[in-house]
């Protein structure tokens, strides 16, 4: 900086022409002395020149805050360009010199009296930009004036100012009642105050997100469609991603908007054409199906989508993330317009990149000759990362179209001849993957990959490599040399490496066991005795033991058939794509993360749900769905008192469109979301449970409520609920007994209580209702328990709200710690309890289901399983009969994983399933479970090991418990 | 929305920063350089886009980066970086639109975008920044309304008629042209450019094609005038065929063209495009691009390119090329070029070419051939003798495709302009007294043939 500024005193010097940039000149010292003599100049020009020189030694970088008072001395004057100078200033400077600051706050005050309107929006827009406390009291009163004043222009610069003020002090714009005046200001006859104010409120909404701030029904709409027609390409912008936030009250409701939204596809502005396609994505949802609108609106948006493609570089790559998205939603809309994804030469890398990924998807039988010979000529491009990508696609291809595999694998063939290294090397990774595809039909080329060995130098061209060696061992004459010679640096390849190149010689030691037994034992010895690596060390002691003890069942197991694998991929996954089709435009989009992974705070953290489709059709579509009838009506009146993850949740899953709708169709893992939901509502009502037993009997949960895709990889928005979670670990919905009483009044004097165990998110929890029966008021409560089996003692004091009034009833939840003394009590899970108050103290004893004990980290390795179940003597085994349930195998496992009864394995033997199954008590003890499920006969047998023989009752118990509830 | 703008030079170096939010910068801790930067928030959001992006050495790979949290949208100009900053989830096509804006603008105001421009404007830019964006949210950025009231001289005795008539041109409906407007004499001119775009493989097959045009025109109209411009788009002339049945709606459905989608200028009333497809507004004055199109289907090519490569042993290769114009003999095609790309260890080449001048250019690795003029339906040839170094590298030569420039005086899509109406119902001249001037400009666009 210094540099250019020298440079251009030296064209001063010479006498070039006399412009603004000798401002930038001025780095003598003594510099700040010289400008405070210029500051306070009598004659305006110097003045003026001053404050220039001020504000461009700011842009540089450096600190005029030292002259803070001699440049607001030059505020009070009735030069426009001289006053917008100096107001620059203050906004850069005011917050560091606050007490300073005030003494501008008179000339705001005067100029947002001003008769010109532009001093007075000047006035009011520059005081909401000083953030300083003293400063905001000031400005209430002009601002109250500019948001009625007569000039459209002032009032649009008020609007605005509003939300500063808001991000500045919330609750003064509350107080002052703004939020009402800039309410009203949505129905202003000027288009840009409303589209001013539309914004201002949209922006506070997102840090009340239940505030109704916006307050969005048909006739709000109404007026903010009218305006859209007539305000500038920015203000429809915001108008349409505050309809976007609109849930109409039914289909026709949502035509009629559409059709209104319609004609803004013809903008030539992209963002406000985005905005519009956001709109409508989202209230497309809710058309049914074979509406003629429906077809006739789907055409209409593939033309302007394809148009975005022609704007500049930058634009076309948040057009392309978006289609994208829209792609992966409705294929249909641009399943014709391959071509002009093709591309160009000279794009940009990343528009490069992002239309690869767009052909892949597109990609189908009808184009794929097309798409082949595009793809072709892409392998041979200079940028690496996209000559690897167009490779990638080249083996997704044949993947998707089945009827082009041959040709994708000629190709793959051509391009491993150029011997380009990683052109090579990625043709091989791809290869793999069509060698999973379609087993046994492309083995001819295996001579060709064969001779590429030596090139290869990375780990996953390696790694696929040897996987193909070892898949096809019995058909490479020379196998065992070729893996042999990759043993030899053992210890230098990656762990990838290292695991397939294990897998691989074991598969040909069984399928070639005379000639290789030798290096066999190579690699088993180095795997298990050399290598530090403890997944490598157990695939190797696994592999030996195997091969040591039951060669058949290692064939069975090593060489066994392998899944398919998925035509498609990289998909998003269907929760984050409806989020993100309703953030489409927006920077989530282009990322593909929802807002929360990348704002901090509260802002934008509130998910957004595409809305449910009117016709009735649909659920029958997604078979999966789920009647959330009872839950989704209860929750909407506990949102606003829960600010944390689970009044995030709550909002996620229950927004409810509709109060009426149908359930939403719900793909597995939005019921993924929703059982997280189970977990977190009943922890939030507190133990209301015993209150309303209906609800207590939704968490007791259908089957299809715990589905298995906890244990799938869960992706995207899913783990990021996980993440927000923190400590919370997996609010799962646990089995949890209905209330009983306990304490009969008649035995306390008044005092009843009824409870349950539960264990919510890792902790065991006491949930009692409390209900004072007596005349007279109670207080001053305490609680504590007998030592018992499993120490089980009050993690904190009881708090029971005082006074407790008689013929009042207070739930209280009561965490427990498993620290206390331990005595073991007949039955195993009993507890002797002390309830003290001000009248006396009683003793109860209640049972707690052993379920409760369970912890999270109970699921056994499969090999410390097997290990275990043979370690423990057969007499500690103990079997019983559960009767008349009537679950088939998988729902009973998910269901008993919800109590952290962990399905380790599944084995089918002549239509019985057998499932293995772990659990861990919090003192450690594990215990190991077989159920025998049989289809059609409701009687489970189940038969459980464990070291501590006495549980097994107890055990037994809580599986009836939970699978029958 | 928009928490800062700044403008970089190409050394990294802030010409103008603008903050408009606290929120950027100031959580951002980054590593710059190895060492942790104590310096306040906002100079850390400066340095990191520095550091990240102008500095980086590859390329550039998205114009979205996110540092520490941290959004930096940015697009360049010649030597200059244009950033916008935000901490939140904006609306990421409006912030490039706005970006690009904000290049218009300035544009208008000093021309070139350059370090040299923006310095010596940096009180009308920091201006200009304070007007268009609030709170980091666009207001109005019509450089014909912002022209009324910042100017590089100051406002001054302005009289209260003509503040209120700034204000309500700012925020008023037509926001991109003010009243009162007076010409003696009543012009305009449409120009129909287009930019026609092929990608065709060696065997003379049409893989992609499309044109890309646009309706600019330049209005000198008195008053509030009230324009409708009509073309031979297929669906209005259809509709029309359908009502009256003539013989000349016969005809003309014949060169009626289809488009495929077409944008306009915020002047235009789309609802009335979209229920009438016709095409009415008010002119803004001056220069201004009316619509944007884009067409897939009859494209008139205007040159075929035939490509021919031989590779003769490893040090040799042979080219030949054939260009033929295909339009009517009357017409000229100016300024053609082509361009055929040679491999990198080039030593030596020798071009024959019947018409025209063709050059070698090692520094661009191609051959350029020009012809001044061209008619239609006629042929040339350029035949050329390439030496090659041997080389050991193992990577084929990629073969780029031909690429060809030129301008014909036609429009590719067969667009026609068909009327354009004037109506100003309060002064007295009528459509008649207009004086329009129409022209159409077919250039190349992206134009390859592969080899």
């Amino acid at each position: 900086m210094q540099e250019w500024a020298n440079q251009l005193c030296e064209n001063r010097q010479f006498g070039s022409k006399m412009t603004d940039s000798k401002y930038f000149t001025t780095t003598k010292k003594g510099e700040i002395f010289e400008l405070k003599a210029e500051l306070n100049s009598d004659k305006k020009e110097k003045k003026k020149e001053a404050v220039k020189k001020v504000i461009a030694s700011m842009t540089v970088g450096k600190d005029v805050s030292a002259l803070f008072p001699d440049v607001v001395n030059c505020m009070q004057t009735d030069n426009l360009e001289l006053k917008k100078l100096v107001y620059l200033y203050l906004m850069n400077y005011a917050k560091s010199q606050p007490d300073m600051a005030i003494m501008a706050v008179n000339t705001f005050v005067k100029d947002c009296e001003d008769p010109n309107p532009l001093i007075r929006a000047l006035a009011v827009r520059t005081m909401g930009c000083i953030r300083v406390d003293k400063i905001t009291e000031y400005l209430c009163e002009p601002l109250r004036k500019c948001l009625k004043d007569e000039d459209p222009y002032v009032r649009k610069t008020a609007a605005v100012c509003v939300a500063k003020l808001h991000d500045i002090n919330a609750q003064l714009v509350e107080d002052q009642g703004f939020l009402d005046t800039l309410k009203d200001l949505i129905s202003d006859s000027n288009p840009m105050v409303v589209a001013n104010a539309v914004a201002a409120l949209s922006e506070i909404a997102e840090s009340h997100p239940n505030s109704n701030l916006l307050d969005l029904n048909p006739q709000s709409i109404n007026k903010l469609l009218t305006a859209l027609n007539e305000c500038t390409e920015w203000g429809q912008i915001f108008i349409l991603d505050c309809l976007a936030n609109y849930t109409p009250r039914d289909d026709r409701e949502s035509q009629s908007i559409c059709e209104r939204v319609t004609p803004r596809l013809s903008h030539a502005n992209s963002a406000v054409v985005l905005s519009a396609v956001k709109v409508l994505m989202k209230f497309m949802e809710m058309l049914p199906k074979d509406l003629d609108y429906y077809g006739t609106l789907l055409k209409k948006l593939a033309p302007p989508l394809v148009t975005l493609l022609s704007a500049e570089p930058e634009l076309q790559y948040v057009a392309l993330r978006n289609i994208n998205l829209i792609v992966q939603k409705r294929p249909e809309i641009l399943k014709h317009e391959m071509k002009v994804f093709f591309v160009k030469y000279n794009d940009p890398i990343y528009v490069k990149l992002e239309k690869l990924d767009i052909m892949i998807r597109l990609a189908s039988q009808a184009n794929i000759a097309q798409v082949l010979a595009e793809l072709k000529e892409y392998a041979t491009e200079v940028d690496v990362d996209f000559v690897r990508k167009a490779v990638r696609a080249i083996g997704r291809c044949a993947i998707k179209v089945e009827q082009s595999a041959e040709r994708c694998v000629s190709t793959l063939l051509d391009l491993i001849q150029t011997k380009v290294n990683y052109v090579v090397q990625e043709a091989i990774v791809v290869i793999k993957d069509i060698f999973r595809k379609y087993p046994n039909k492309y083995e001819s080329v295996i001579a060709t990959l064969c001779e590429n060995l030596d090139s290869l130098d990375e780990p996953e061209a390696r790694a696929a490599m040897i996987w193909i060696v070892g898949e096809y061992a019995e058909r490479i004459d020379n196998a065992d040399e070729l893996l042999e010679s990759f043993l030899e640096g053992f210890h230098d390849e990656s762990t990838q490496v290292q695991l397939q190149l294990l897998t691989a010689i074991v598969k040909l030691f069984l399928k070639k066991p005379t000639e290789t037994q030798e290096l066999v034992q190579q690699v088993l010895s180095l795997a298990t005795q050399d290598s530090d690596n403890p997944d490598l060390r157990d695939r190797g002691y696994i592999y030996w033991r195997l091969l040591s003890t039951d060669p058949v069942a290692a064939k069975e197991v090593v060489l066994a058939e392998k899944p398919l694998i998925s035509e498609e991929t990289d998909l998003i996954e269907p929760t984050l794509l409806e989020e993100l089709i309703c953030h489409i435009g927006t920077l989530a989009s282009v990322y593909h993360k929802p807002p929360s992974a990348f704002v901090e705070g509260s802002r934008g953290v509130q998910h957004k749900r595409l809305p449910a489709r009117a016709g009735s059709g649909e659920s029958a579509e997604s078979p999966d769905t789920v009647s959330t009838g009872g839950v989704s009506e209860a929750p909407p009146a506990v949102i606003p008192s829960q600010g944390d993850l689970l009044g995030d949740l709550l909002n996620l899953d229950l927004t409810p469109p509709t109060t009426t709708g149908p359930p939403p169709p719900t793909s597995s893992m939005q019921m993924g979301a929703m059982d997280l939901l189970g977990g977190g509502l009943d922890s939030l009502l507190g133990g209301d449970i015993g209150g309303s037993p209906a609800m207590g009997a939704s968490f007791g949960a259908p089957p299809a409520v715990m589905p298995g895709s906890f244990n799938a990889p869960v992706s995207g928005g899913l783990s990021d609920l996980f993440d927000l979670g923190g400590g919370v670990g997996m609010p799962m919905g646990a089995y949890v007994p209905p209330k009983t009483v306990w304490l009969p009044a008649m035995k306390a004097k008044g005092l009843e209580i009824s409870g349950t165990f539960a264990r919510r998110s890792g902790v065991v929890q006491m949930e009692m209702t409390l209900t004072n029966k007596a005349m007279s008021v109670m207080g001053d409560f305490a609680i504590q328990f007998n030592r018992n089996s499993f120490g089980l003692a009050p993690a904190g004091p009881l708090q029971v709200l005082t006074p407790f009034t008689p013929n009042q009833s207070i739930e209280v939840t009561l965490p427990l710690n498993t620290v206390g003394p331990v005595m073991k009590m007949e039955p195993l899970n009993n507890l002797q309890v002390a309830v003290k108050n001000n009248i006396d103290v009683f003793y109860f004893s209640c049972q707690y289901p052993i379920s409760m004990l369970f912890v999270e980290d109970g699921k056994m390795e499969r090999q410390v399983f097997l290990a275990t179940w043979k370690d423990i003597p057969n007499d500690n085994e103990s079997q019983f009969q559960i009767k008349d349930c009537h679950l088939n195998s998988d729902a009973a496992s998910n269901k008993l994983q919800g109590s952290n009864i962990f399905t380790i394995a599944k084995r089918t033997v002549d239509g019985q399933d057998m499932l293995y199954q772990s659990m861990k008590l919090t003192n450690g003890i594990w215990i190991l479970a077989e159920l025998k499920v049989q289809a059609g006969n409701p009687n489970y047998t189940i038969s459980l090991k464990c070291r501590a023989p006495e549980v097994a009752q107890s055990v037994f118990q809580s599986y009836e418990a939970v699978l029958k509830n | 929305m928009i928490g800062g703008l700044f403008i970089y030079n190409h050394k990294g170096e802030v010409l103008i920063s603008r903050v408009y939010r606290d929120d950027i910068g100031l959580k951002l801790d980054i590593q710059i350089g190895g060492v942790q930067s104590k310096a306040p928030g906002l100079r850390n959001a400066v340095d990191a886009f520095r550091v990240n992006v102008i500095h980086a050495r590859q390329q550039v790979r998205s114009p979205v980066t996110n540092i520490a949290r941290t959004s930096f949208f940015h697009v360049k100009r010649s030597n200059i970086w244009l950033a916008a900053v935000t901490k939140q989830n904006v609306n990421a096509a409006m912030v490039f639109e706005f970006l690009y804006k904000m290049c218009d603008v300035m544009t208008a105001y000093f021309g070139k975008i350059s370090e040299e421009n923006i310095k010596n404007n940096f009180v009308l830019i920091y201006e200009l920044l304070d007007e268009i964006l609030d709170f980091g949210y666009p207001q109005n950025s019509e450089t014909g309304a912002l022209k009324t009231f910042i100017t590089q001289q100051g406002i001054k005795g302005q009289t209260k008629e003509e503040q209120s008539q700034i204000t309500s041109q700012v925020t008023g409906q037509i926001g991109w042209r003010r009243e009162g407007i007076k010409y003696r004499r009543n012009e305009l001119f449409l120009d129909v450019l287009e930019s026609v775009n092929l990608l065709m493989s060696p065997q003379g097959q049409v893989l992609s094609a499309h044109v890309s045009g646009r309706v600019v025109m330049k209005s000198y109209l008195s008053g509030m005038p009230e324009c409708k411009f009509g073309m031979n788009d297929k669906i209005v002339i259809d509709k029309q065929g359908k009502g009256g049945a003539s013989d000349d709606a016969g005809k003309s459905g014949k060169q009626s063209i289809a488009i495929d989608d077409c944008t306009f200028h915020q002047c235009v009333r789309l609802s009335k495009f979209d229920s009438e497809r016709s095409i009415s507004f008010i002119p803004p004055d001056g220069e201004y691009e009316l619509m944007r199109y884009r067409t897939t289907k009859d494209i008139i090519l205007p040159f075929r390119v035939i490509p021919l490569v031989r590779e003769v042993g490893r040090t040799k290769l042979e080219v030949k090329v054939v260009i033929k114009s295909n339009f009517k003999p009357s017409l000229l095609a100016q300024k053609i070029e082509v361009r055929i790309p040679t491999p990198l260890n080039t030593s030596g080449v020798q071009v024959i070419c019947m018409k025209g001048k063709a050059k070698y250019k090692a520094s661009e690795n191609a051959i350029v051939w020009k012809i001044k003029r061209m008619a239609g339906m006629k042929e040339s040839q350029i035949s050329a003798e390439i030496e090659l170094l041997p080389t050991n590298d193992k990577k084929k030569w990629a073969r780029p495709p031909i690429s060809m420039n030129f301008e014909v005086p036609f429009a590719p899509s067969g667009l026609k302009v068909r009327y354009l109406k004037v109506f100003e119902s309060k002064l007295n001249y009528s459509d008649h007294d207009v004086i329009k001037w129409v022209r159409y400009i077919g250039r190349s666009g992206i134009y390859e043939t592969r080899c």
